[in-house]
């Protein structure tokens, strides 16, 4: 448990909370000091402790991959560009297998996607205590240390890939193309306000489900993370119990976080595939 | 659950490194798995070109061979008849010889025979001549008689 005298109710609120940096309602910006005045912000406030462990984790994909890419040689590899390649033959297997038309950036997207998100979603494997413990050390009163709890986070990325999806529907199909495929189908020319209705709602829910699915799984996740953690004050058999279960799920948990970076990048290459295909 | 800025901040994160893996990680890493997998090719393509080579060159090899037994068989056997040629033309040619041989030794013989029945008659002459002499106790004038005397010799 972070400090002695927090309940337990008060214990999971301060695990769930981020460090909110953002415009006041009066105008000034600031830190925010709690859930309340983080909620008053409105939209001109950032997770900061998301955004630093997202950007931070991302730099460190980018500085493994290009540090193994710029020594890449087509000799024998070792181990460090062994496995790199062996991420990248995977991801490009997955992009050769869902993707049909050809697009250079489809693929280094899927890595990005799979990787960045798999760090991200490893961070819940950290004991959730230890580094919220740290920073309120150092005097930092949030800290969330892991991003893909945080919809912001994944509502961030299923917009770019959204914006992706237009941008390449509208430029292969034509602006015209997009939007008849949106407006005759499925019940034909008649039909097109339906249609419209129809296709509109299955457009946004690619999306939404998209970053809902990875925000879900991994939030509920931690939650379950810190529920765990509350049991250690709970005394020691009920710690030890706790220490077991910890580990049980932490071990379930590195099949889901795995997984869901990986239903996020083929879910990505998916969309991305059919917004490269004309309907006729 | 807010949505907020962080949104956005993390929609530009995401662009510049999508942007950043599709200008300097993905490329090298397909280019050198991609050479590699040419390399590999390429490779196995020598290997079975040298195998290739390899058969052939063991076929050429006992071609030669056999070309080579066949030909030293002929050399052998045309040495032997040469062999046995020699042999008979040094037989003929010593049996010749020896021919030559005895028929020189044969002339010799006959001319021997000659001179000594010449010497002998010569001799047997000049014996008959001294016992002729002997009994006619005068000498017997060669000259006078010598055409007698040569009717003798021939007579004997």
């Amino acid at each position: 448990m972070a400090t002695g005298e927090l309940t337990a109710g008060e214990y999971i609120k301060h695990h769930l909370t981020n460090l909110t940096f953002g415009r006041f309602p009066d105008g000034t910006w600031g830190w925010a000091r709690d859930a309340a005045d983080a909620q008053a912000m409105g939209f001109w406030a950032f997770h900061v402790d998301s955004l630093a462990w997202s950007v931070g984790l991302g730099l460190v994909f980018l500085w493994l991959f290009r540090r193994v890419a710029r020594r890449a040689t087509a000799g024998v590899p070792g181990g460090a560009q062994n496995f790199i390649e062996w991420i990248v033959e995977f991801i490009d297997a997955n992009v050769r297998g869902s993707f049909s038309a050809r697009n250079d950036l489809v693929a280094p997207l899927s890595l990005t996607i799979f990787v960045w998100i798999f760090l991200m979603n490893l961070m819940d494997l950290v004991p959730v205590d230890w580094i919220p413990q740290l920073a309120h050390a150092l005097g930092v009163p949030y800290m969330k240390i892991v991003p893909s709890t945080d919809p912001n986070i994944t509502f961030g990325m299923a917009f770019v890939v959204f914006g992706l999806m237009l941008y390449y529907s509208i430029k292969i199909k034509g602006l015209g193309g997009f939007v008849g495929e949106l407006a005759f189908q499925p019940f034909g020319r008649l039909g097109a306000p339906i249609n419209l209705v129809l296709e509109g709602v299955a457009l946004i829910s690619k999306p939404v489900s998209l970053a809902l699915r990875l925000f879900g799984n991994m939030y509920a996740g931690e939650t379950i993370f810190i529920l765990i953690a509350l049991m250690y004050s709970a005394g020691w058999v009920l710690g030890v119990f706790g220490g077991f279960l910890q580990l049980g799920w932490a071990i379930f948990h590195v099949l889901i976080i795995t997984l869901q970076a990986f239903i996020f990048m083929v879910l990505t290459i998916v969309y991305l595939d059919m917004a490269h295909q004309e309907h006729h | 659950m807010n949505l907020n800025a962080t949104l956005i901040g993390q929609s530009i994160t995401f662009l510049v490194f999508v942007w950043f893996c599709m200008k300097y990680i993905w490329p090298p890493l397909m280019r050198a798995l991609e050479e590699r997998r040419r390399n590999i090719a390429d490779g196995l393509a020598a290997a079975e070109r040298g195998r290739h080579e390899q058969e052939l060159a063991a076929k050429r090899a006992a071609e030669v061979i056999h070309e080579a037994r066949e030909q030293a068989a002929e050399i052998v056997a045309r040495a032997e008849r040469r062999a046995a040629e020699i042999v008979e033309e040094a037989k003929a040619e010593a049996r010749a010889e020896g021919e030559r041989i005895l028929a020189a030794a044969r002339g010799e013989i006959e001319q021997e025979l000659n001179r000594a029945r010449e010497e002998l008659r010569r001799q047997v002459a000049a014996l008959a001549v001294a016992g002729a002499e002997r009994i006619l106790e005068r000498e017997v004038d060669e000259r006078a008689h010598a055409k007698l005397l040569d009717e003798l010799v021939a007579q004997l």
